[in-house]
């Protein structure tokens, strides 16, 4: 096995014993990129020569007993709506950021440079992470590692597919209706969206305040588990953020949870649903009934269709705020040609977004006008909390509920660029968990017949991530799903 | 109806910055006279990223204000995003609170034309002030903008329509910046921009067929500065709505024309149409998600009710009840909390209340004026000061011994008694001693002496300050014009 091949916890355990070094694991990481990412483009932006300073910084300070860190040596990928100071541009792949370096880190960037972990690079995403395929980035599309003519799902399609690809062994996302646990799911990886408030968000750039969340890609358990010790935790900065206690994640994670109820929602079997996937996850659920779980039929009447139409009014209202900042006044692009101050803002965002971010802006601006706010905003809002209602009851009865993170694995590239109803599908399954600020996760349970990547979504209770990871953990020891490469890493594809 | 009963309806909503040390969402230092954009950092720039922290002192500081104005503050208060596009605010949306404010329902009793009213207070919200956009002259066609007032903390203070006068509201104005300055709320120093006005106006014209009152448009004049623009623009407004309704008395009417909004220019002393009804924005507010809502600890909120001070209309009342000063006094002592408690203080000292006032409102408020320091300026304590008025009410020195004892205990910090033995300044009540005086000043004035022998009452003066002069200062007059009295009328 070649060292980018290594998990994240093994390539620190083995950095840690002295058998392999911080400038080796960086130089792997590299060297993978160089030899994968111009079929895949996960990558906006590496930085080779600071990746190198910092792993020999790391090296140097192992070695003078300076540095203990959870991740001391271990490459990470970082996608590029979170600020990192270092000289890198910050753009969320979108042309009206083109450039931009941010003057200060993100929390989480913070957390990976306190724990020793060395950044090789941004990764691709859907523009200002909206979209379900990350063909919505404004400078290139991300392909699937397992077909390059299948998307790596979305929004942070890059950090996705940079793990299965093994150009590192973690990345970070952000998720706010399934932005990590879709293109896990998509690309054969582990990806946790974590209880909102979970993870600081200050310097991750707003899409939607009230549902974005930071989280880790691994493409083990365990790896998934260290990265998010690395990043949990209460920031003042964040007024979000919740000040309750961080478990140790790896400590408990090989303690299988017995007695397990796993709750079946019948809402997640639904039309729509493709054949290959449901008997995948039918036959994940059927390994855990094998381990001593009960399956329990539950029901979540407003998690799909209902969760759908509320996270657009809801992430749309915020997104159309969140974006107003972008004007050509103080950073970022500017339009060269304009007449007066009204034509120049109009002309620097009319250039400046792509399609979808202008469509999205255009929903939430309707939906928070005057006269639509009731009918729209403030009727989603109280579905919301239905939403929320409806898992809180559920999770009485069970201590977390499965079901599949997508109704179809990857698809083709341009398949639904034309259509964005059926791209909003996407994310069916994945909605209702961002809108009732619980925690899930997505694990790989299987392929299709073409060699596609399956997910099974596991769902918990706010602040259950302990659980949600010791669950997954119970299942990936009786599978080899994380053992398969994609045909890009042996040089096909 | 004629014009002459049309009676102004006024309300005014009222923004001051809190006297924070950093702004309201990041640690930035809140300064009138640092250089354009040196007090800014990603936050209240508005960087991509970046999240509010709400200033828990400017909280405070809001609840403070709101229960002194009688406010209830509500159980939950939520922050909303107000949007619209303007270089000065970095973010497109300003911090606010829209429908759930942090203090609802209190009043301001004013003074105005001699009656007492109450004006009542519909709400009490915190929110953000924007940046400063500049036109340089004669540069070309562009704007620069100043970041640094960009998220210091405003109290925004809306009254209901009860003010009927431009004096009410002048009253109105100068009340509340008492109020805020009394309670440590802001400094609401006009020239800094510290306190804007943002005058409501319209005429009742009277009832219309449905028993409901009728108005003239509502006109809002948008940043005011001073007292004396916000007076005047609501004086000029209100002739304006006249005429308006005197030349149109059918169509300008609110049902008509609703609400627009008029900027103010100084100079000319006139108002201008900025926007009609059409033209109003929609500021698409929806609550802040980067914030928790406010849900105030009650003991917390006691905490600060109990530790308001006596707010300076209900002093004021009580310096005339308690110490019997006339209204005017009360008035002058009152509109400062700290001459308030520096009067007070030496008055209770003294046995003269009346006199302690003289002595603040003349020689404290003098030497304060010329040294343009405020009361903690002054070397000089109520105690030192009540020592002095002590030995002038004793007889010890007479009054103008008293000043020029005042000024050496500033220059000095010496204590009256003791600059009085050094310099033996006390007067002389000695009959025997006078007595001499008084036949020498005789001896050597036989003009004035003859004058009010034969009736002239003026010439007493002049003898009993020569008798003054004669004794250095030193004997006390009541004595002298006894003796000048026996000795030349008797």
């Amino acid at each position: 096995m070649s060292t980018q091949d290594l998990t994240a916890c093994r390539t620190r355990d083995a950095i840690r014993r002295g058998e392999l070094s911080a400038a080796e694991a960086t130089e792997a990481s590299l060297a993978a990129i160089d030899r994968t990412d111009a079929k895949v483009r996960a990558f906006l932006s590496t930085v080779a020569r600071d990746a190198r300073r910092r792993a020999e910084e790391v090296d140097r300070r192992l070695k003078a007993g300076e540095m203990s860190g959870l991740l001391a040596g271990v490459p990470v990928a970082v996608k590029d709506n979170m600020c990192t100071a270092d000289g890198q541009p910050t753009t969320c792949a979108s042309r009206i950021l083109e450039g931009w370096k941010a003057p200060y880190n993100a929390h989480v960037v913070e957390r990976l440079l306190a724990e020793g972990a060395v950044i090789v690079g941004k990764t691709n995403l859907d523009e200002f992470a909206m979209g379900s395929s990350t063909e919505n980035s404004g400078f290139e599309a991300t392909r699937n590692p397992w077909d390059l003519n299948c998307v790596p799902g979305g929004s942070s399609g890059g950090s996705a597919a940079a793990v299965a690809a093994r150009m590192v062994p973690v990345a970070l996302g952000s998720d706010t209706g399934g932005s990590i646990r879709q293109p896990a799911a998509l690309c054969g990886v582990v990806g946790m969206k974590p209880t909102y408030g979970r993870v600081s968000r200050y310097g991750l750039v707003a899409f939607a305040s009230s549902l974005d969340q930071i989280g880790p890609f691994g493409r083990t358990v365990a790896d998934a588990a260290l990265l998010l010790q690395a990043i949990a935790g209460h920031d003042p900065r964040d007024s979000t953020s919740v000040p309750e206690p961080v478990p140790d994640y790896l400590a408990t994670l090989e303690e299988p949870l017995k007695p397990l109820r796993i709750g079946v929602p019948k809402e997640f079997f639904g039309e729509g649903l493709d054949g290959e996937v449901e008997r995948a996850v039918r036959e994940a659920l059927g390994v855990y009934e094998n381990l001593g779980a009960r399956l329990v039929d539950v029901s979540l009447p407003f998690s799909t269709d209902y969760a759908i139409a509320t996270y657009y009014i809801v992430a749309t209202s915020e997104a159309s705020s969140n974006l107003a900042r972008y004007d050509g006044v103080h950073y970022g692009y500017r339009s060269s040609d304009h007449a007066d101050m009204i034509d120049m803002y109009m002309r620097t965002r009319a250039e400046g977004f792509g399609d979808e971010v202008k469509r999205r802006i255009m929903l939430g601006t309707y939906a928070l006008s005057a006269g639509y706010y009731d009918a729209y905003y403030k009727k989603a809002a109280r579905v919301r909390r239905l939403i929320r209602q409806n898992y809180e009851d559920v999770f009485r009865e069970v201590d977390v509920v499965m079901g599949p993170t997508t109704p179809t694995a990857a698809f083709p590239l341009g398949d639904k660029t034309d259509d964005p109803l059926t791209m909003y599908l996407c994310d069916v399954y994945t909605v209702s968990c961002s809108l009732a600020a619980i925690a899930g996760i997505s694990i790989p349970c299987g392929f299709t017949k073409a060699g596609l990547p399956v997910g099974l979504q596991i769902l918990g209770n706010v602040f259950s991530e302990e659980k949600l990871l010791r669950v997954a953990r119970m299942y990936e020891r009786e599978t080899d799903w994380a053992g398969q490469v994609p045909p890009v890493c042996e040089g096909r594809g | 109806m004629s014009a002459s009963e049309l009676t102004p309806t006024i309300g005014l909503e009222v923004h001051m910055h809190l006297a924070t040390r950093t702004k309201l969402f990041c640690g930035c230092e809140v300064a009138y006279d640092a250089p354009p954009n040196s007090r800014v950092c990603p936050v209240c720039l508005g960087m991509p990223g970046v999240l509010p922290v709400m200033n828990e002192k400017a909280v405070e500081l809001a609840v403070r204000m709101a229960l002194a104005l009688g406010c209830t503050i509500p159980d939950l208060a939520k922050w909303d995003r107000k949007h619209y596009y303007y270089p000065d605010l970095p973010k497109n949306y300003q911090i606010s609170e829209y429908d759930q404010p942090l203090g609802v329902g209190g009043f301001l009793e004013i003074s105005a034309e001699g009656m007492t009213k109450r004006i009542g207070i519909t709400r009490v919200h915190l929110e953000e002030d924007a940046g400063k956009l500049m036109h340089p002259e004669g540069k070309g066609n562009y704007s620069v903008v100043d970041l640094n007032r960009t998220g210091t903390p405003l109290l925004e203070v809306v009254s209901e329509p009860d003010m009927n006068s431009p004096d009410e509201v002048r009253a109105y104005s100068t009340a509340l910046r008492q109020l805020a300055v009394y309670l440590g709320v802001g400094h609401c120093n006009m020239q800094l921009g510290q306190m804007r006005f943002e005058p409501n106006i319209s005429l009742r014209i009277g009832t219309g067929p449905d028993g409901n009152p009728r108005y003239t448009p509502i006109t809002e004049i948008k940043n005011l500065n001073s007292f004396r623009s916000v007076e005047r623009a609501v004086a000029f407004e209100i002739a304006r709505h006249r005429e308006e309704y005197e030349a149109d008395p059918k169509g300008y009417t609110q049902e008509r024309l609703g609400k627009q909004t008029r900027g103010w220019i100084d100079d000319q002393e006139v108002t201008f149409l900025q926007r009609s009804k059409e033209e109003a924005h929609d500021y698409r507010y929806f609550p802040e998600p980067d914030l928790v809502p406010f849900v105030p600890d009650r003991a917390w909120v006691d905490e600060i009710r109990a530790s308001l001070p006596e707010l300076p209309e209900a002093r004021r009342r009580r310096f005339i009840d308690e110490y019997g000063l006339p209204e005017y006094d009360a008035g002058v002592l009152t509109a400062d909390r700290e001459v308030a408690d520096f009067y007070e203080t030496a008055a209770r000292l003294c046995e003269d209340p009346k006199a302690v006032s003289n002595w603040v409102m003349q020689d404290v408020s003098r030497v304060l004026n010329e040294r343009k320091v405020g009361m903690a300026g002054l070397p000089l304590t109520p105690e030192a000061l009540a020592e002095l008025i002590r030995l002038v009410r004793a007889g010890t020195i007479n009054r103008n011994t008293g000043t020029e004892v005042f000024n050496k205990m500033l220059a000095s910090g010496k204590s009256a008694v003791k600059i009085v033995e050094a310099e033996g300044l006390a007067q002389t009540s000695d009959a025997g001693e006078l007595e001499t005086i008084v036949e020498k000043v005789i001896a050597d004035n036989p003009g004035p002496a003859e004058d009010y022998r034969g009736g002239k009452e003026k010439a007493l003066g002049r003898l009993i300050g020569e008798a003054m002069k004669a004794s250095s200062g030193k004997a006390n007059p009541k004595v002298v014009r006894d003796i000048f009295v026996r000795k030349l009328r008797g």
